[in-house]
């Protein structure tokens, strides 16, 4: 049985009915069209998934969109402001740190976490931090690179 | 030369798209009315199906349809096709018993198609999926590989006994026999090169729609090569005639070879979009990528290598069993044969190769091309060999490769399995690489391991791949069902920007930035002024699709081709405006000038004028558009040498790659990061075959690796940044002098690493481990060799 869900996402109030066992990602996906958060596995290990809730990195196939009731999510749409990315967005582009492009809006969900924490990522704790995401393109290489390239600027970034 | 220009690493053009959100993958859209397609799957590897009842399915709130085999083949869908004929040691064709998309009266794997079940919601498609219930008669399975053939094994197809798809030869037996009987030294390996399961993170996806108005159906999927698969369904499933059949491949989050082949789903899909009269939607979930992706790899060798006393390569022999699947896939059979011992050579002048190969049918999904394709299992062969022959005759692996490399002046090679290589620089690409690697330090490092408890090996691969696929003769020749040219449409616009329709399909190889920078520098235009459009059988002429690292020799080899023949028509037109004979003119940096003059006009405003041919010449037809297309001469042969360091924990047995190198020479470079990300990407793929990446069947057939939870995908933090060099050795069998970079990385890699793990293993006196090299079997092996020691 559908149920309202309450939300702000990406700086918008939404309303939608979801079913009881809809995920955050369907509920962004198919009810909202933000279809720029994907699905790559089903077992909440790939992390093509990562959306902010509150701030906080979390995978939104780990969590059901009414959990969501009054939250603030953010996803990769709502990240670029007035025309201009952000600049974890640009550190990947800078860096070439996608090649097919699907794992990407995952990659930059978590980087920004991190980069919240610590402006100055060491590749060690980039590479510890990307546990949560698979990548099959970029063998991480450019992934890491683009992440401690653009860790300070999206820190101190306001958007 | 601009920023822009070929040899710049200029950003991608396709990332904007990419970076916030804005891609159009395949589960991203939908058709109005749609229905959800959920399929039935087998839970048994190898069974008669007794009966299908679907009358508690149909009962699922939400539910249209339950389809079934029965009805597909009563509908006249053909069954699916591999389009390469082996012909085994007696002449005789391979075995190709029929792979029905939906399974009739048998199932042979897990995950193998039994029915689908069509609903309103995908909820509804899968509550109704679960509902329908299978009377299933079990049967005993075969699975192991080395023993699928043998005598007394469950047999999978009335039309292959034994399991025996074919059993082929490549090289002279005789000659091989009589150099190994006469050598000074051999080297005999045996190992098996493990089954993977490709995982591109996208998983694979397909939307089917038919219009009952005008008889057409438009199928959009995830598929690296659009025509091809229309080709396919309708020449030889029958769907619907070819130009009845629109395909349309968008943005496909990665491939690797999986979505080269045409599958079950999309077959089912099409017909069942017709037969309900709606469209129908079908994406996979991981769990279904891993049944039922085409795998790779799945060898079993025992291979030899035969020395002089001063290790002169002498001869090889090798003997492979390949596991197949339980059918056919696509392209499965050329993978273990041509695109596999005709590689044995290496990057040495081996006088003598003899290999067979026996390909066999198994209860487990169908195997077939994984990134690589062949050449990776044919690299592990040679340059394991060679290494473990160095340690024999106590010379140093580069020592010993130097005596036996083509070397530069050798050009053009003839091996003794079929290819002729153009041109390379093995022995320079290979002196990059020890200095990249550091090998001079590489003893300090060793000893200074050993004081922490650590032991470290060193490992080379000194590799070489047959790309740019393919000459359609010589395919053909080979038993090859398809021409493997490209092809390629320049349109000029009339406001001066240009188009360009190719034949290949980017799936993360970044084509719309490296095309672009190509026609850019051809046509003297501004590099954003050039759009490339892929991927759309209504868009783009016919082509072949990506894979083999094909798209660079020979698509952009079109592209050019295309290009030439737009300036030889500009030229035409800017004589004509300019007062002058066509001979006269010449084309540089986008303008048509008098030669010797400063009448010039450029290459706008010719196109301008093709297109409002007011003042044009009458012999002329208007339009300034193009098409090529290009069949190469040959293969191309990138080639490399990858150093691999790592360093081992006894106590863990725990693997860590410490150091990375790798010179590569792919030919004229168009864009530097572009081919630096191609070969970081490989080198993980391999580093993941050799170190992580388990396929496990259990004796039943059982996929018990079968989620991101159970098979060990490479992560950030198991493997380093690389240190990745380039050579330039241009071919010059096509008009960019291009190779091909795309599979390089998980051709080189897994030797090197398994060079490395080995060496560093010897010290304790391991002689083997295969791979994957997972902690817990270095650790055992350790344990095995002390216990040895100790008696």
């Amino acid at each position: 049985m559908d149920v309202n869900v309450s939300m702000t996402v990406n700086g918008k109030k939404v309303t939608g009915k979801a079913e009881p066992r809809t995920l955050l990602v369907q509920f962004l996906r198919e009810t909202l069209g933000l279809t720029g958060t994907h699905v790559g596995c089903d077992t909440s290990q790939c992390g093509a998934c990562v959306v902010h809730l509150d701030g906080v990195s979390v995978k939104s196939c780990t969590i059901l969109a009414v959990q969501c009731e009054g939250k603030k999510v953010t996803t990769i749409e709502g990240l670029a402001k007035n025309g201009k990315l952000h600049p974890m967005q640009q550190a990947f582009h800078e860096n070439h740190g996608l090649q097919c492009g699907f794992c990407t809006p995952g990659m930059i969900m978590s980087a920004i976490d991190l980069a919240k924490r610590n402006p100055k990522p060491g590749e060690t704790e980039v590479r510890e931090w990307l546990e949560g995401n698979i990548c099959r393109c970029t063998g991480y290489h450019n992934i890491v690179k683009s992440i401690m390239a653009g860790a300070q600027a999206s820190h101190d970034w306001k958007g | 030369m601009t920023d822009m220009s070929i040899g710049r690493a200029v950003k991608r053009t396709e990332d904007l798209r990419f970076i916030t959100g804005k891609g159009h993958y395949l589960d991203d859209f939908g058709r109005p009315h749609q229905l959800y397609a959920a399929f039935v799957r087998s839970p048994h590897a190898h069974a008669e199906i007794r009966k299908i009842n679907k009358a508690k399915a149909l009962k699922v709130p939400g539910v249209v349809a339950v389809l079934t085999g029965d009805e597909l083949a009563g509908d006249k869908i053909g069954t699916l096709i591999c389009g390469w004929v082996i012909k085994g040691k007696d002449g005789s064709p391979h075995k190709a018993p029929p792979h029905p998309a939906l399974a009739v009266k048998k199932v042979r794997y897990v995950g193998d198609h039994v029915a689908v079940v069509l609903g309103e919601t995908l909820a509804a498609a899968k509550d109704g999926a679960e509902a329908v219930d299978v009377d299933y008669k079990t049967l005993p399975a075969v699975v192991d590989t080395a023993t699928a053939h043998k005598a007394g094994q469950p047999q999978l197809h009335a039309e292959a006994p034994n399991n025996l798809c074919y059993d082929w030869e490549l090289g002279d037996k005789a000659k091989t026999d009589a150099a190994f009987a006469g050598a000074a030294h051999t080297v005999k390996l045996q190992f098996v090169n493990n089954r993977l399961v490709p995982n591109a993170i996208e998983p694979r996806a397909a939307i089917a729609e038919y219009d009952a108005g005008n008889g057409e159906f438009t199928l959009h999927t995830t598929s690296q090569n659009p025509h091809v698969a229309r080709l396919v369904l309708s020449a030889f499933i029958g769907i619907a005639p070819e130009h009845k059949l629109r395909v349309i491949a968008p943005d496909v989050g990665g491939g690797f070879g999986s979505k080269i082949f045409i599958y079950p789903e999309e077959t089912v899909a099409l017909w069942a979009a017709k037969k309900v009269g709606r469209p129908v939607k079908w994406t996979a979930e991981r769990s279904e990528s891993f049944l039922s992706d085409a795998h790779g790899r799945d060898h079993v060798t025992t291979a030899e290598l035969a020395l002089d006393k001063e290790g002169k390569f002498l001869a090889m022999r090798v003997n492979t069993v390949a596991n197949l699947g339980a059918y056919l896939s696509t392209f499965s059979s050329a993978i273990p044969t041509y695109l596999y011992a005709t590689l044995l050579a290496g990057q040495y002048k081996t006088p003598v190769i003899y290999c067979d190969v026996q390909g066999v049918f198994t209860n487990t999904t169908p195997v077939d091309a994984y990134r690589g394709a062949g050449r990776p299992e044919a690299t592990f062969v040679v340059e394991r060999l060679v290494e473990e022959a160095a340690a024999k005759l106590k010379l140093s692996p580069d020592e010993l490769r130097r005596r036996n490399f083509v070397q530069p002046n050798e050009f053009p090679y003839t091996t003794p399995v079929i290819h002729q290589y153009d041109c390379g620089d093995f022995p320079r690409a290979m002196r990059e690489a020890l200095k990249l690697a550091d090998v001079p330090g590489f003893a300090q490092r060793k000893a200074e391991a050993k004081k922490r408890g650590k032991l470290r090996g060193l490992g080379y691969s000194s590799y070489i791949e047959a790309c740019g696929i393919a000459p359609s003769a010589a395919v053909g020749a080979l038993g090859g069902g398809v021409g493997l040219w490209e092809s390629a449409t320049v349109r000029f616009n009339p406001t001066g920007n240009v188009t360009v329709h190719v034949g290949t399909h980017a799936h993360g190889q970044s084509h719309e930035t490296t095309y672009a920078q190509v026609v850019a520098d051809r046509l003297g235009v501004p590099f954003e002024s050039v759009e490339i459009v892929h991927g759309d059988t209504a868009k783009t002429p016919f082509g072949m699709g990506t894979y083999g690292s094909r798209s660079a020799a020979v698509g952009l080899s079109a592209v050019c081709k295309a290009a030439d023949k737009i300036i030889e028509k500009g030229k035409k037109i800017a004589g004509h405006l300019l007062e002058a004979s066509p001979h006269d003119i010449e084309f540089r940096d986008g303008k048509f000038r008098v030669v010797g003059t400063d009448k010039e006009v450029n290459i706008a405003q010719v196109a301008f004028t093709a297109y409002v041919p007011h003042n044009y010449p009458k012999d002329l037809e208007p339009g300034f558009e193009e098409t090529a297309f290009f069949d190469p001469l040959n293969f191309s042969f990138p080639a490399g040498t990858h150093i691999c360091e790592v360093e081992i924990d006894p106590e863990t047995g725990t693997t860590e790659i410490v150091n990375y190198a790798a010179v590569d020479d792919f030919g004229k470079v168009i864009n530097p990061m572009i081919v630096e990300g191609q070969v970081h990407g490989g080198i993980v793929q391999g580093v993941g075959q050799a170190l992580l990446e388990g396929t496990v069947y259990d004796a039943e057939g059982q996929l018990e690796s079968g989620s991101y939870m159970d098979y060990t995908m490479p992560r950030a933090d198991n493997v380093p940044s690389f240190k990745v060099g380039t050579i330039e050795v241009p071919s010059p069998l096509n008009p960019l002098g291009v190779k091909g970079c795309g599979e390089a990385g998980a051709i080189a890699a897994p030797a090197a690493v398994m060079n490395a793990v080995h060496d560093a293993l010897r010290a304790v006196g391991v002689d083997k481990v295969e791979m994957p090299a997972t902690p817990h079997r270095v650790w055992s092996a350790i344990r095995k060799a002390k216990k040895k020691a100790a008696k």
